[in-house]
């Protein structure tokens, strides 16, 4: 099982490589380009990467295993991130939290069996006038109430 | 150029675009600048201004542009700060999305001053969608001839690249933040050799958070002394104060340096909603000690926010109200460090999480009164031991969190 970027993804990555003076630099960008591609960075995917950016596979595994928003394995369809800093807790984010739980059947950190929802905690999303504020597959939400966080539920399983 | 430098963000949303910009004298200044000043009397103007850092420490950006040495044939580079992650800070976010162009032209300028001609925006991973319109304005600046080679007509040029982070505080520190623009882990250096002479790619850099990029038109176009006329302290000009938490109208106020705190609460951020009261604020963003309510007429500046023992760091106001129970604060602050301390220095790697043990045992009342001396006593330890600041940045909110609120703490452990 070998890992390749689709055609489109590549050209991205080759892109993303010219806009540095040294290839290494590139390695967020294309660790980025790939997640957005296949959902993770797959073992494979790492040594591809490494081979592409002329580096030690190890330097690769270092930098995905450092930062909170890459995944090495799979995730749901979409990723439903909850902030429980300072702000958000003042602002009812604990019991908001709670209610996607149970509303979900899943504990943060988990994927609902259908594949459709990850939940997770986040810290300080930088939307803190929003308070409790989430975060849905790169998009803002807030602030977040049981009705509001019903309807968007609602519609992340209406695109599985 | 009328409203050009008067304010950083417009007041109606639409007016990022290039044409808006334009219209209230965009690009003017750094057309002044390029074309007609020398670098030495730019960064004059800017030390003169007293422009101090809006990203956290508070450091002159004047005096950081003149550490980088003069000349040299090689490479030197600026970094813009756009990891805004400090928590209750979210004003580098209405920079970018309001005034990209004043963000660009900043840039423009201070490159001139240093003599730099490759730059690059971090921005923090979470602000992928923040940094479509950023990414849009720089594409309409270089359509224009406002980023790239030969600009104003000259032999000048500046090229700007967004990097995106992928989820790490400590890439808001500067050196973690050159690492993780180099493809690596973001942990801090050592320091010195400072990135002023040795920074990314081991070139001289210029390293600014976005809020302090964004006010150097504002200087260039009206002059240091217009500046420090505009703020109340003798640090000049105005600044973006994040509030949230318990008021009525939180949101990101433009106003001067050395605004007092209670005003900016009570007046600009509307104040508590009815029938709450205050019990506590959090000034500078979460790594700022707490203040009582009896601590808040104090002015927004950095010397004054020093001597009441917190400091203005982000300028992010967190207001806690009373019935808020303050080991849920500490919890909140104590996993949040525990969580993004980078590993990097043992007493902040293993500090902070052992912190993040006693204060859970707390919470589950499994501890007593004693655990707070070991919490202080923890923190002791941190402070003053890490290689970059988030040692402090955790040690002492925490401390001022247990020391300042000890008897609530102590009765809500002791049963």
């Amino acid at each position: 099982m070998s890992y390749a970027p689709s055609p489109a993804a590549l050209g991205r990555i080759e892109a993303a490589i010219a806009r540095y003076p040294e290839r290494s630099a590139a390695l967020l960008p294309v660790l980025h380009i790939i997640q957005d591609e296949s959902g993770f960075v797959s073992p494979d995917a790492e040594v591809w990467v490494a081979a592409k950016l002329s580096i030690a596979p190890v330097r690769v595994r270092e930098v995905l295993s450092f930062y909170t928003m890459f995944r090495r394995a799979p995730a749901g369809r979409s990723t439903l991130q909850v902030c429980h800093n300072v702000s958000c807790a003042l602002a009812g984010a604990e019991d908001i939290l709670l209610f996607i739980s149970e509303k979900l059947g899943i504990a943060p950190g988990q994927t609902t069996p259908d594949g459709a929802i990850s939940l997770v905690t986040v810290e300080c999303l930088g939307n803190c006038d929003h308070a409790p504020c989430l975060q849905v597959d790169g998009v803002d939400h807030g602030p977040a109430s049981r009705e509001t966080v019903d309807a968007l539920i609602e519609e992340l399983k209406s695109h599985a | 150029m009328l409203e050009n430098g008067v304010r950083l963000l417009p007041v109606d949303d639409d007016s990022w675009r290039l044409e808006a910009y334009l219209r209230r004298g965009g690009y003017e200044t750094a057309r002044k600048v390029l074309t007609t000043m020398a670098p030495v009397d730019v960064i004059a103007e800017v030390c003169k201004a007293v422009l101090r850092g809006r990203g956290g420490a508070g450091f002159p950006a004047g005096v950081k542009w003149g550490f980088v040495p003069k000349g040299g044939a090689g490479p030197k580079y600026l970094c813009v700060n756009a990891d805004e992650a400090e928590p209750g800070t979210f004003k580098d976010r209405l920079v970018l999305l309001r005034a990209p162009h004043q963000l660009l032209e900043g840039m423009l300028i201070t490159a001139f001053a240093v003599g730099i001609r490759s730059a690059f925006i971090y921005v923090r991973g979470e602000y992928a969608r923040v940094s479509r319109r950023l990414e849009k304005a720089i594409a309409e600046a270089r359509a224009a001839g406002y980023v790239g080679p030969r600009l104003f007509g000259t032999d000048l040029g500046l090229d700007v690249v967004v990097h995106h982070g992928a989820g790490a505080y400590i890439c808001g520190e500067e050196t973690a933040l050159l690492e993780s623009l180099e493809g690596r882990r973001g942990q801090p250096r050592v320091k010195p050799p400072f990135p002023a002479v040795v920074g990314l790619f081991r070139s001289p850099t210029v390293i600014n958070n976005v809020e302090t990029i964004a006010t150097v038109p504002q200087i260039l176009a009206r002059g240091a002394d217009w500046f420090l006329g505009r703020g109340l302290a003798k640090d000049g000009g105005t600044r973006l104060y994040s509030v949230s938490g318990a008021v009525r109208r939180p949101g990101t106020f433009e106003l001067p340096v050395g605004t007092p705190l209670r005003e900016i609460i009570e007046v600009h951020a509307g104040g508590t909603p009815e029938g709450r009261s205050i019990k506590a604020v959090i000034p500078g963003g979460l790594s700022a000690p707490v203040l009582r309510p009896g601590e808040l007429d104090v002015a927004m500046d950095v010397d004054s926010l020093s001597r009441a023992g917190s400091m203005l760091g982000s300028a992010g106001i967190i207001v806690i109200p009373e019935g808020t129970a303050m080991l849920d604060i500490l919890h909140a602050t104590a996993r949040f460090y525990a969580h993004e301390s980078c590993g990097k220095c043992t007493p902040c790697r293993i500090g902070t999480a052992w912190i993040l043990k006693v204060v859970e045992r707390l919470r589950s009342w499994g501890g007593g009164p004693a655990d707070l001396d070991l919490i202080l006593r923890l923190a002791e330890g941190i402070k003053g031991r890490t290689l970059c600041p988030l040692g402090d940045a955790a040690a002492l909110p925490i401390h001022a969190l247990v020391t300042k609120f000890r008897s609530e703490l102590e009765r809500a452990v002791a049963r």
